[in-house]
């Protein structure tokens, strides 16, 4: 090991290095990745849009400038600077709802994958635990909600409820909840078997004290990168119910709806229909590329 | 093979079931009564309520109504539209064929663009071109699919003009319904330029639905390439001096296509719910469209059978994945 007496900077101390701590060897391995680093500032924008969209934002996102109608990007024949991205029909101006945009799909995002991810964890971990009746009965309601799209799936439900925002939270929190119960639930069986659990319950651990504070935290790892990627399927289908006229209703600046009231203007106003795509597409890439790049550095398997 | 099939048959009966369970509930949990929401504005007096409850057999206790509408489902009976009185099971027939044709098509091009995109980027790893495959495909799997509909739209239909913007065939040509498949059915009637013009109609409609399709192909191809690309087998056969292209595509490509196939599988569900986008912006007349307009128009009964139906090929189409599965692999047969 040594090659000290080769060299002749005989100062250099001869100790092992500081070992990583986990946060760094997280980091480690996600700052390698480009492409996550890339999808976590396009991330971290977002949110700083969404939360400060009263000061971020040029104009509100329902003031109508009637003398400013369909008004094209502020960089062609016609723009005007006071509108970036030009306004739409009734003279709303476009970048000032997309930015209250991204505060509604953020804030959709989160609760859908909160509430999704709470109720996941409780009956991954219950089936997992306690196996029998009660695992093969969560389980075949899973499969059930599996053999249908998502997309289906939320529209079936929404279509029960009524169109709303709040219920199109819901639908995509249910619909996106097999994946968190399958995952919690491979995770707690796999841990199940494992030494430090048997320890505990030998010591008496309750089953709660085993379930949530022994198995738990050593699943988290697969749950972030699903809740990540959960996110940007959560924000995709919020789109998509907006724009089927399922999910928020006119009025309300959401990018999949602006698209629905777009559509009829999609021969005479192109920026009307890019830009809240074009939104809606970078937000769903970042959090796809930060999925991915969280993957590669929590996954064990992965790592060299 | 026959205890295999006979496991993956006996779970689909649960899976089944538990579908039209909840298709039963979804009519039930309906605010307000079913009857009332039927009638719509008009409202209906006490004896018609009353005689209609009887009719429709909501006077019996729930799991009688069950019972009546899973014998009805399985033989084909769906109840009859609210606003047409037609049969639902008819309006789907009807109007599946136009689905099935969007479906196939996409699918064709997916699997036309993805499976040698997912080849070439394994065979050129870490090169310009991994890279810039992988790029597209995780930008297809992000697609919001109704957008890019519209940006296609915009750039080939209204600026280009090469494309027409919606609908299956141009409204000169009258195309008699002989088999549902508007490829085939223009052919068949012989006019001029109808089979040109179906295929016009088709070709943007196919991109935006086999775009997703595309992507998860692409990306699946490529790393089952690459896990087989790095087996012993494949060194041997290039040791052995066989031509490059031959390993590749007689060797390493038919082992790498066994997940491949199951994703292009499972890429059903994935079209149907697509469709329901795609057919909204494109007006392709449709199974999609049709659920849609349904939820607009309030017509349960649509809804409810046609959700079901969906649900129900997808099951089927997962369960044949599985069974192709098992024989191709003869690992996954024989576990558990």
């Amino acid at each position: 090991m040594t090659t000290s007496t080769k060299t002749s900077t005989t100062d250099i101390p001869l100790t092992a290095p500081v070992p990583m701590t986990p946060f760094q060897e997280f980091w480690h391995y996600f700052s390698s990745n480009k492409g996550a680093v890339a999808g976590l500032i396009v991330i971290a924008i977002i949110c700083f849009m969404a939360v400060f969209a009263n000061f971020v934002a040029p104009h509100s996102p329902s003031d109508q400038y009637r003398d400013a109608l369909l008004l094209p990007p502020a960089w062609l024949d016609g723009g005007n600077w006071s509108f970036v991205l030009g306004t739409d029909d009734v003279g709303r101006d476009i970048l000032s709802r997309l930015i209250y945009g991204s505060r509604l799909s953020i804030a959709v995002g989160l609760v859908a994958v909160t509430a999704s991810l709470i109720m996941g964890i409780l009956l991954g971990l219950v089936a997992g635990y306690f196996r029998g009746m009660i695992d093969t009965a969560i389980m075949r309601i899973v499969d059930i909600m599996l053999a249908m799209p998502s997309l289906l799936l939320a529209i079936a439900i929404v279509a029960i409820l009524g169109p709303s925002i709040v219920n199109a939270a819901l639908a995509i929190s249910i619909v996106s909840l097999p994946h968190y119960v399958r995952l919690t639930r491979a995770a707690t069986m796999a841990e199940m078997s494992r030494d430090y659990v048997t320890s505990s319950r030998v010591i008496g651990a309750s089953p709660l004290r085993l379930m949530f504070v022994c198995i738990l935290p050593n699943c988290l790892a697969p749950l972030i990168v699903q809740a990540t990627l959960g996110f940007s399927s959560a924000i995709l289908d919020m789109a998509a119910l907006g724009f089927l006229g399922l999910g928020a209703q006119p009025p309300t600046p959401e990018w999949g709806s602006m698209l629905a009231d777009a559509l009829q203007f999609v021969q005479r106003a192109w920026w009307v229909v890019t830009f809240p795509g074009l939104m809606i597409l970078i937000t769903v890439l970042a959090f796809n590329l930060m999925g991915d790049g969280l993957r590669d550095a929590l996954d064990p398997k992965l790592k060299q | 093979m026959f205890q295999f099939i006979f496991r993956r048959l006996s779970l689909v009966i649960p899976t089944f079931l538990g579908i039209t369970l909840l298709t039963f509930t979804l009519i039930r949990l309906i605010p307000g009564d079913p009857i009332e929401v039927m009638a719509g504005e008009r409202g209906v007096s006490a004896e018609r309520h009353a005689e209609l409850s009887a009719q429709l057999g909501f006077d019996q206790p729930l799991y009688v109504q069950y019972y009546h509408y899973v014998t009805g489902v399985l033989q084909g009976d769906l109840g009859n539209s609210l606003i047409t009185r037609e049969p639902v099971m008819k309006e789907f027939l009807t109007l599946f064929p136009a689905t099935i044709e969007l479906a196939f098509c996409a699918a064709i091009f997916a699997i036309l663009i993805g499976l040698p995109a997912g080849i070439f980027a394994a065979v050129k790893r870490g090169t310009v071109i991994d890279h810039s495959v992988m790029t597209f495909s995780l930008t297809g799997y992000s697609m919001p699919i109704f957008w890019w509909a519209l940006l296609l739209m915009l750039v080939f239909s209204v600026n280009l003009g090469w494309t027409p913007v919606s609908g299956r065939i141009d409204v000169v040509y009258w195309i008699d319904d002989v088999t549902g498949f508007m490829l085939i059915d223009s052919l068949l009637s012989g006019e001029e330029g109808a089979f040109s013009s179906a295929v016009s109609h088709l070709i943007l409609p196919s991109i935006v639905l086999g775009t997703i399709p595309m992507a998860v192909i692409a990306r699946m191809t490529r790393s089952s390439m690459l896990e087989v690309l790095s087996e012993d087998y494949i060194r041997t056969a290039r040791a052995k001096g066989i031509a490059p292209w031959r390993v590749i595509v007689i060797h390493a490509l038919r082992n790498a296509l066994i997940p491949v196939i199951t994703v292009i599988g499972l890429q059903v569900g994935i079209l149907l719910s697509g469709a329901i986008l795609t057919e909204t912006v494109f007006a392709w007349p449709g199974i999609g469209k049709w659920l849609i307009e349904s939820i607009g128009r309030r017509d349960y009964p649509v809804v409810q059978g046609g959700i079901l139906i969906v649900a129900c090929i997808i099951i089927v189409v997962n369960l044949l994945v599985d069974i192709t599965y098992g024989i191709v692999n003869p690992r996954i047969r024989h576990s558990r």
